[in-house]
């Protein structure tokens, strides 16, 4: 029933038409391209490929580029000291420079950042465009009412050489939060107790639509934090239909329609949603009264609690796949059961990545942090801007002074600890609160162990040395 | 993509069964930034008797004498023959990458590994199944007549060896059209061009802000 219903159309039906350049008699179709994201891990081998077939960008004005992964967060004088990721670096530069790009942001320029905290930043993500990356998290984009989503390499190339991306369309599911959140409660506790309902592999095949009362409640930041972890719940996209919050951050950035077009454009917009009458393949309910800010205690999103909670006894789980799981990550994680989720201690706490290192987030840890300290046995907290304009902006507030004098450490931006791919890393056996997005093993560093946790959690746990519920402190 | 209609190519035999993208070409070069440029390192393993690097000017590296590829009487091998289930193990691309650069087109084996045999059409290359005894036969005549060729024509669908004996293979008929017209995914897609451009336009007139 893909689509075909005589019902209303969800707001995926309506982005998916409205880009649909042909299909086959199989169900494969071409989809146009608007935004193409691209960062220097995953576009060297698809720019070679152009170049060797001897194609061009289709409309390199589509593209806006960044370094982000491989770039250090401190020491910027120094430049890139690790040879390959200086070399990847490189080659983005000679890349657009070839090439062209709508936006480029090469390594130390001010509005450099994660490539999905500064799409929206320049305006150059808007409702109802397709925005893709070579790169799982642009799902991110999707809070703006874009149908976006990762693709790999061959496919940047693909999207370079022709602006379309050959795609199937995938099933509807509408993931629906109602009532309100309690205080202490963000959208980062939202996403994974979404997770935590439906499972890592709960999305796949689907395209989720986030709705109800505490969606709508939420920033355009706290948006993008739920849909960036749609990827996590298998979903290759997340969206959340545009609304007068979508306009009111959008309104007067660099790229954001203008003048007349500005007009035109939010009567579009006020178009994007799910009609009344409109089928959804699958349809999750959650109360948002419901949600306590949330600890992974295990190797993969799913395995997560209420800060209340106690660590999992694999003796008490039936199944014994998910038995052995909870085993194996026991063991990685050198938890024992039963461990109630305050008593953990941490060595390292990580603030950023491109879950949650928007303004929003830095505002909400800073108010933690503020005249507080970061407790003796924590070896380092860093705080790591998304962007330089996010950096700026928590500079003119004043925030980095609360996080430098709390003791923890106010970075450059980039990726980071998220995945490690610069300097800033946890050592084997490390114990690391962090407002990233995944928690697999090695992800932060070869034996880390991550707790994923929104950014008021993170201080709190900086502050007491181990977690604790941040609405009693 | 390079298109492949005829060759008469010189052939090489890689005897061992169950030869891993890993040994194709080893996972230190997956750091590289390239596509072009791995044929050097193919098989490095096997080929060198140091360790090899990305970047490294494998021209001045010792080589493992004993190697195939580097006896003198295989130089310009243009076709592989190999053994059951050849190209298993990671779905890395630089595997094909690395065989194509090298200078094969063609690769006669009985089996493969499912990834990689998508993978060669992708890069310009036809890989052919062909029966245990054809291949053993084929090995056992090319060690035995230097300068042995065999000549593989695509639109018949038949190799021919230097007796004037033949055998032929299947394909399927999408892999054959795009192989003898040199389409990759991006040449078909680009089929489609005018359809695309046609899309762009209305697209333009009714979000006109999406290309400011
Ligand atoms: S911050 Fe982390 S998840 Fe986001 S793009 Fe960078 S590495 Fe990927």
């Amino acid at each position: 029933m893909l689509g075909k219903s005589v019902a209303g159309k969800t707001l995926y039906d309506k982005l998916w038409e409205t880009h649909l350049v042909r299909e086959d008699a199989d169900g494969t179709c071409l989809i146009y391209i608007d935004r193409h994201l691209v960062h220097e891990v995953t576009s060297p081998q698809a720019f070679e490929g152009l170049r060797i077939a001897g194609r061009k960008p289709w409309r390199n004005s589509s593209i806006v580029a960044n370094p982000d992964h491989n770039t250090p967060t401190k020491d910027w004088d120094k430049g890139i000291e690790d040879p390959i990721s200086r070399l990847q670096v490189e080659t983005l530069d000679n890349n657009i420079k070839d090439f062209g790009a709508l936006v480029y942001f090469p390594f130390k320029h001010a509005n450099q950042g994660i490539i999905h905290v500064i799409g929206p930043e320049q305006g150059t993500t808007l409702p109802g465009m397709t925005v893709v990356c070579g790169d799982s998290h642009t799902s991110t984009h999707g809070a703006f009412g874009a149908l976006a989503h990762g693709i790999g390499t061959s496919e940047v190339e693909h999207v370079l050489a022709t602006q379309t991306l050959i795609a199937k369309k995938s099933k509807r599911m509408l993931v629906d939060v109602s009532g309100k959140l309690g205080s202490g409660v963000t959208a980062k506790d939202v996403a994974l107790a979404v997770i935590g309902k439906i499972g890592t592999a709960g999305g796949n095949g689907y395209a989720i639509e986030f709705g109800g009362e505490v969606i709508r409640a939420l920033s355009m930041e706290g948006r993008m934090t739920i849909c960036n972890m749609a990827i996590e719940a298998g979903a290759r996209a997340g969206i959340i239909a545009p609304d007068e919050k979508t306009a009111a951050y959008l309104k007067g950035r660099l790229h954001a329609p203008k003048a007349a077009d500005w007009d035109k454009a939010v009567a579009y917009w006020n178009t994007l949603k799910t009609d009344d009458d409109a089928q959804f393949d699958t349809v999750v309910t959650l109360n948002g009264a419901d949600i306590a800010p949330q600890v992974t205690w295990g190797t993969s999103p799913e395995q997560v609690l209420p800060i209340d909670g106690c660590v999992p006894d694999p003796a008490k789980e039936m199944d014994a796949t998910k038995r052995t799981s909870i085993e194996n990550a026991l063991k990685y994680m050198g938890l024992s059961a039963n461990t109630p989720l305050e008593d953990i201690k941490l060595d390292k706490i990580f603030i950023g990545s491109c879950t949650n290192s928007r303004i929003e987030d830095l505002r909400a840890a800073a108010v933690v942090a503020k005249g507080k300290k970061v407790a003796n046995s924590i070896s380092l907290a860093l705080v790591v801007p998304g962007s330089g304009m996010v950096k700026r902006q928590a500079e003119e507030e004043g925030l980095d002074k609360i996080f430098i004098e709390a003791g923890f450490e106010w970075r450059e931006p980039g990726c980071s600890m998220c995945l490690a791919m610069n300097a800033d890393r946890l050592s084997p056996g490390e114990r690391c609160a962090s407002t990233s997005n995944r928690n697999f093993e090695g992800r932060q560093g070869q034996g880390g162990r991550t707790h994923l946790v929104s950014p008021a959690m993170a201080v709190a746990a900086a502050i007491a040395g181990h977690f604790v519920d941040v609405r009693t402190v | 993509m390079k298109a492949f209609t005829q060759l008469n190519g010189l052939a090489c035999p890689i005897d061992r069964a169950n030869i891993d993208t890993d040994a194709i070409i080893p996972k230190q070069f997956l750091k590289s930034i390239k596509r072009s440029g791995f044929g050097p390192y193919l098989f490095d393993e096997w080929r060198y008797t140091d360790h090899g690097e990305p970047g490294m000017d494998c021209s001045t590296r010792p080589l493992n004498k004993d190697f195939v590829l580097n006896q003198a009487r295989y130089k310009g091998a243009q076709i592989m023959l190999a053994r059951e289930n050849f190209g298993c193990g990671s779905s890395r691309e630089h595997a094909p990458w690395a065989i194509e650069d090298y200078g094969f087109r063609v690769i006669i084996a009985p089996s493969y590994a499912d990834i990689f045999f998508g993978n060669c059409y992708k890069n310009g290359m036809l890989p052919i199944v062909a029966d245990e005894a054809m291949v053993d036969k084929l090995f056992k005549e090319c060690e035995a007549n230097v300068g042995y060729r065999l000549s593989v024509d695509l639109p018949s669908q038949t190799v021919t060896l230097p007796s004037g004996e033949s055998f032929g293979f299947e394909i399927n008929a999408t892999s054959k059209h795009n192989l003898l017209n040199g389409l990759d995914e991006i040449g078909l897609t680009l089929l489609h061009a005018d359809e695309i451009k046609v899309f762009e336009e209305k697209h333009k007139a009714t979000q006109p802000w999406l290309f400011a």
